[in-house]
């Protein structure tokens, strides 16, 4: 059964941010856009995250954490990265301490552009992110039967 | 053969209605906050979920641990349920909970050691209050036997209000409800969200989870104890209760650990003990 699309529960890092991105995401959380109605759940611990939310371009302090954070995290996993930042560093891209996006450290799922992006834009996104999650489960179960 | 039934229906029937209250405790709180909030069966559809996902622990120790406190919890219910002794059932409880800290200890996350420092500070404002609920039933009704004290025919609230509210107080520890939520958060708005928790993840959280659901009607059987000779008033009681744990969970921020231990030790001194000698002196 396809109970991980029902509870998918995220994980936000900050990895460069400027904070745009990320009071986009906590508005999703609030009574206007409300993701709790599909279970979503932003749970602050990577052990018991599906869904890493990273926004914000790589910085050289910080590619060690998103690379621990994501080993961390249990199968199926997925990674959305919110905001032209985390895609391609955004205008950040050519300062000396940044490596550009999150691809750069871990490979991503979903890519959500904007600056900054819009709460609608990353509701959508991460409803693909949970299509990814599902499928990514039943690649797992088929795994683990042939072995 | 009453009581077996009992036990095998507590065993069955108990994640069932543990999980529509906390399914209905989030859709109050989300209501309370102004949002929709998750189905009533999100609870079930979250453990279902962490069952899914993969198992990444190192090694054993925390999975055998968190094992024996969901076994332990519902042994506590069977007890509990299938009319036997209070304090045995007590003392399974905290049992219980001494295996969750245990497992906590057990992993390296400091921030699981944390949580589990904080555990056992709960566990020192909360077994008082446990310890004197069985004495003050004993009192009123002469037996340590729950099932005498489900059979008692008089109401044990009108003997014992001063425990039954410390344990009102009390229960806030156990739900991990604001503003006693030290040990371990349902919401991501604190300094140390998910403590205990956090280094169990997929199935091990789903035997935290269930085991939580049965710990919940545990609770709750005790506070109905209170009203045993009135089946309707009970309920009704337990409910007004279990609002105002999450009125009080949305209402205030979670203190540190030395306010919450004074204020659950002053209530449990003045309200609990105070009933306790008022009653031995009738």
């Amino acid at each position: 059964m396809a109970y991980l699309s029902k509870s998918p529960w995220i994980l936000h890092y900050d990895a460069s941010s400027c904070n745009g991105c990320d009071i986009e995401i906590l508005a999703c959380l609030t009574p206007r856009y409300d993701v709790e109605r599909f279970g979503i759940l932003n749970t602050g611990n990577p052990k018991h995250a599906d869904i890493l939310v990273i926004t914000g371009g790589v910085n050289e302090q910080n590619r060690s954490v998103i690379k621990n954070l994501y080993d961390q995290m249990p199968n199926p996993k997925v990674v959305v990265g919110v905001g032209v930042c985390a895609c391609t560093g955004g205008v950040f891209r050519e300062c000396y301490n940044i490596a550009g996006g999150v691809g750069e450290v871990i490979p991503v799922d979903v890519w959500i552009p904007g600056c900054s992006v819009r709460p609608e834009q990353i509701i959508d996104g991460i409803v693909k992110a949970i299509g990814i999650l599902e499928q990514k489960r039943t690649e797992m179960e088929r795994a683990e039967a042939a072995a | 053969m009453n009581t077996i039934l009992a036990a095998v229906a507590f065993l069955i029937v108990a994640p069932v209605i543990g999980g529509l209250i906390s399914g209905v405790d989030r859709i109050i709180t989300a209501r309370m906050q102004g949002r929709v909030g998750p189905p009533v069966l999100q609870p079930f559809l979250d453990i279902a979920k962490l069952f899914e996902k993969e198992k990444v622990g190192v090694w054993q120790a925390p999975v055998v641990l968190i094992f024996l406190h969901l076994a332990f919890m519902v042994v506590t219910g069977l007890i509990f349920f299938g009319g036997g002794d209070l304090l045995l059932a007590i003392f399974a409880l905290t049992l219980s909970e001494v295996f969750l800290i245990l497992a906590a200890y057990s992993t390296r996350s400091p921030y699981a050691h944390v949580g589990a420092g904080r555990e056992l500070i709960q566990l020192m404002a909360v077994e008082p209050v446990i310890i004197i609920t069985a004495v003050g039933f004993y009192m009123v009704t002469g037996s340590f036997a729950a099932s005498d004290i489900f059979s008692f025919a008089g109401l044990p609230i009108l003997l014992l209000p001063g425990v039954f509210l410390s344990m009102v107080c009390i229960l806030t520890f156990k739900l991990r409800k604001s503003p006693f939520d030290l040990s371990s958060s349902h919401h991501a708005h604190q300094e140390l969200v998910k403590g205990v928790m956090t280094e169990f993840s997929g199935s091990t959280l789903g035997m935290v989870e269930i085991a939580h659901l049965y710990e919940l009607v545990i609770l709750l059987g005790l506070m109905y104890l209170f009203f045993a000779g009135n089946l309707l008033l009970g309920l009704v009681a337990v409910v007004i209760v279990y609002l105002l744990e999450i009125l009080a969970d949305n209402s205030t921020s979670r203190v540190r650990w030395l306010p919450a231990l004074r204020a659950a030790w002053v209530i449990t001194l003045v309200l609990g003990g105070g009933n306790i000698i008022i009653l031995s002196m009738l």
